[in-house]
């Protein structure tokens, strides 16, 4: 028996071709998570559209029949977005797959949202164009879900994230209107509903068609390696290298256990040892790079670096880069299961929040390794644990709690690029107070009047919020005084 | 009580008194853009005592600031440190401050190589239609905690609410920077700038005026010294001032009134009926001092993908910016109550 009515499921089947509605139990199971799968729920049903109008369609018929919708793209996100609700329709757009156009000359691509972002990439290769953001699962995630998630990825410093790098969007809303947010030119009138759209967890309305910015390909990149005997050199080379006035295309951290787990994996080359190691990308045309790599050289030697390496060619550079890129897989290998956290904060704190992630290690009897995005500021604990003892996943998100609490706590985030989803709704609570919180539920409202989309997700209730009993002090008031507590 | 705490304070009861009164509060910083948008009849809110930098850590590249900040202030703070506002912004005025920059959401020549305005802000400090102060984003450059109501303040024109504190991202100085001129008619201009684009070169800002292309490329000495060749024609002195004049509209080119900014797809075709443009941002901006009717104007520009706005006048201008498709407007309405249900903000200046 489906958790949906039954003539909702008869009149959707007519409206999707044969094989585009799964309702048996084998069919629906990869549909249980996404890629945070500590969290799991067998969807009712997965609608599987292949047209704008099917998607419309859809969307119609969950509004008449008052079912809640889950949209979904290819599944890869880490913080439960995707992840199904009872009594709704999970709505997969990964078939609407085509790149519909690219114009070399004004450095666009038209895509529908289930096109993977790195096939993005490739189909504007022959013209000397590459579309910026490259979040590590970039072989897999879809460009839909990079929009709803406002994904970043290794290059965030200098290229920006999704947000910076989308022209336009067209998104159906549960009401069946068809809104073009943004446009084809460098701005809009209104209000700026494509910042708005960007990053909002499939809360507000679905999206069926992306423009994106290309870039032309840099001339040259190259990558330099600086290994260092501690953890707080290494940050502050960061910070000499920023003063310096170079703006790095990518600027990576990575600590002790991270290195060797990623070296034991992929044999990148890494010096096994170093407590700390920095990659830093210099992009640009030829002597622009020569140019920051000499001043990247000289400020990592003056901060104790112990090593320092430069890659000779593209291949080596790729192999550097292969390392870090596979520093969650690697670490998957030295442990059962690991938890992922995704805290941004001011660069100039990071010993101090490595202090406070050691001692919480210490405290909790959890492992952690560390894997930062030194150029914006965007950190990746990595806690390692076994699901199979038992208390400790739950042990493990205490811990990541309190990592996050960490972030806030030094002027900082709880999600920098993976967004809230179910994982970091406690959490939400803790940043924002709330009357914040209700112009977020005000905004979700405007766009979605029956609540219908994505449900409970990103943003908690004011309810949930006084029942967590998260103590966030505001202006010196507590929170949600009118709210009764337990 | 310092005095920031009491202007805050009063801030609040004037948007309490003016809901309760049902009367509209438009936003003033330095009113140096005064002339842009729809003309309104409400009671202003100065902001100009709610000023002063914040918080500035050149090694984070951020900068937070009050929004009654002179924009002059915090330019000659940044350059202190060899740092720069990304977005180049136009001043219009010596008053011009943070908040009103970040109101209108003008950025400068810079824009499509650094980014506009809205993606310089990180997070915002407002007062909303109901006199609470609420944060949104932060500090840091990746947030995608809860919704971006940072962005959405950013062009709202005032209308969602007060920016009180606004935190951007701040770039170092380019170590070289050069201007070269080329004589050429304007479609060949448009094609060039896209092409160049298109290419690994350090552009900075283009414009075509008066059958001239003008670029500008800014970077390391040698990575500028190595564009050079690949772009042609005459280096310009003074292009420094070049650029000011542009940005700020003192050249003759951009004084005739009406004039019209026309926002299209950078390889969008250059229009002559309505006269003779100045093309900014690669192709992107198309401006016009022209008589030709706004619905001629609007139809073009939307044929063209883009849209129009009427951007200076010599009378009061009543419909600025191009009108919203149906769904759109209601969705704007719906967002302007969440911020501000009792329309304290919603003087029609967008």
């Amino acid at each position: 028996m489906s958790a949906l009515p039954a003539d909702f499921l008869e009149n959707l089947r007519r409206l999707l071709p044969p094989d585009g509605l799964l309702t048996a139990a084998e069919d629906l199971a990869p549909y249980e998570c996404d890629a945070l799968s500590a969290y799991r729920r067998r969807p009712p049903a997965v609608a599987l559209p292949r047209t704008e109008e099917e998607i419309s369609a859809v969307l119609h018929l969950c509004r008449l029949h008052d079912v809640p919708v889950v949209a979904r793209g290819h599944g890869t996100g880490l913080s439960g977005g995707a992840l199904p609700i009872e009594h709704a329709l999970l709505l997969s757009l990964a078939r609407l797959n085509r790149i519909l156009s690219i114009d070399p000359l004004a450095r666009t691509a038209r895509v529908q949202p289930g096109v993977r972002n790195l096939a993005i990439s490739q189909a504007a290769a022959p013209h000397g164009l590459y579309y910026a953001p490259d979040p590590s699962s970039q072989i897999a995630c879809s460009i839909g879900g990079n929009v709803a998630e406002n994904s970043g990825g290794l290059h965030c410093l200098k290229y920006g994230l999704t947000v910076h790098n989308i022209l336009e969007v067209r998104a159906i809303t549960i009401e069946g209107d068809i809104l073009t947010l943004g446009s084809q030119a460098y701005d809009a009138p209104g209000y700026d509903l494509l910042a708005l759209m960007t990053g909002s967890e499939g809360m507000l309305a679905v999206i069926v068609e992306i423009t994106v910015r290309l870039l032309p390909k840099p001339e040259r990149a190259q990558v330099l390696l600086a290994a260092f005997d501690s953890i707080a050199n290494a940050g502050v080379a960061v910070g000499q290298i920023i003063a310096a006035g170079i703006i790095p295309a990518g600027l990576e951290m990575m600590d002790k256990l991270a290195i060797q787990a990623a070296e034991d994996y992929v044999h990148a080359g890494y010096p096994v040892g170093a407590e700390a190691l920095l990659l830093v990308e210099v992009d640009g045309v030829n002597e622009e790079v020569s140019d920051g790599l000499r001043i990247v050289y000289e400020m990592v030697k003056a901060c104790g670096a112990t090593e320092v390496r430069t890659a000779l060619d593209d291949m080596e550079r790729a192999k550097l880069w292969a390392g870090r890129k596979a520093a969650f897989p690697a670490i998957g290998r030295i442990s059962p299961d690991y938890y992922c956290m995704d805290g941004t904060i001011p660069r100039g704190r990071l010993p101090e929040v490595l202090v406070r992630i050691a001692e919480l290690s210490e405290e909790y009897g959890l492992r952690v390794a560390n894997v930062f995005h030194a150029g914006d500021g965007n950190l990746h604990p990595l806690i390692l644990y076994d699901a199979n003892q038992p208390g400790e996943l739950e042990k493990t998100e205490a811990m990541g709690g309190k990592i996050l609490e960490t972030c806030i706590a030094v002027g900082g985030t709880i999600t920098g690029e993976h967004g809230v989803g179910v994982e970091k709704l406690g959490q939400m609570c803790v940043q924002f107070n709330s009357a914040e919180l209700e112009v977020f539920h005000a905004l979700k409202a405007a766009f979605d009047p029956p609540g219908l989309l994505n449900p409970g997700k990103a943003v908690p209730s004011l309810h949930r919020c006084a029942e967590l009993g998260a103590m966030h002090v505001h202006h010196g008031q507590l929170p949600h005084p009118e709210l009764p507590r337990f | 009580m310092n005095i920031h705490d009491q202007w805050l304070a009063d801030c609040g009861e004037r948007i309490r008194q003016a809901a309760a009164q049902q009367r509209k509060l438009s936003i003033r910083g330095g009113g140096s853009k005064h002339f842009y948008g729809n003309a309104v009849a409400a009671d202003m809110l100065e902001m100009a005592e709610y000023d002063g930098v914040v918080d500035y850590q050149p090694r984070e590249l951020t900068l937070t600031a009050r929004a009654g900040t002179r924009l002059e202030v915090i330019e000659a703070l940044l350059a202190k440190n060899n740092q720069m506002l990304p977005f180049e912004p136009p001043h219009f005025g010596t008053g011009a401050t943070l908040g009103g920059c970040v109101a209108s959401g003008l950025s400068g020549p810079r824009r499509p190589h650094a980014g506009a305005v809205r993606d310089a802000v990180l997070g915002v400090k407002v007062m909303d239609g109901r006199a609470q102060v609420l944060r949104f984003g932060g500090q840091v450059i990746k947030n995608v905690a809860g919704y971006d109501v940072s962005r959405l303040m950013v062009g709202a024109m005032g209308t969602l609410g007060v920016l009180l504190e606004i935190s951007v991202k701040v770039l170092p100085c380019p170590d070289g920077e050069c201007t070269l001129i080329l004589e050429m008619p304007a479609d060949k201009a448009v094609e060039t700038m896209n092409r160049w684009a298109a290419s690994p070169l350090p552009l900075s800002a283009t414009v075509w005026r008066a059958g001239h292309l003008y670029v500008r490329l800014s970077g390391t000495e040698s990575a500028v010294h190595a564009a050079m060749p690949k772009i042609g024609g005459e280096r310009i002195p003074e292009d420094a001032a070049f650029w000011r004049s542009l940005r700020e509209q003192t050249m003759p080119d951009l004084a005739m009134r009406p004039l019209w900014r026309l926002s299209v797809p950078t390889t969008s075709k250059v229009l002559t009926a309505p006269g003779q443009p100045v093309i900014e941002w690669g192709g992107g901006i198309r401006w016009y001092g022209t008589d030709m009717p706004a619905d001629t104007l609007r139809a073009l520009a939307n044929q063209a993908g883009g849209h129009a706005t009427l951007f200076r006048s010599h009378q009061p201008v009543q419909q600025a910016f191009t009108p919203l498709a149906a769904p759109l407007a209601t969705l704007h309405r719906r967002i302007r109550l969440a911020l501000d249900p009792h329309g304290v903000f919603d003087t029609g200046r967008l």
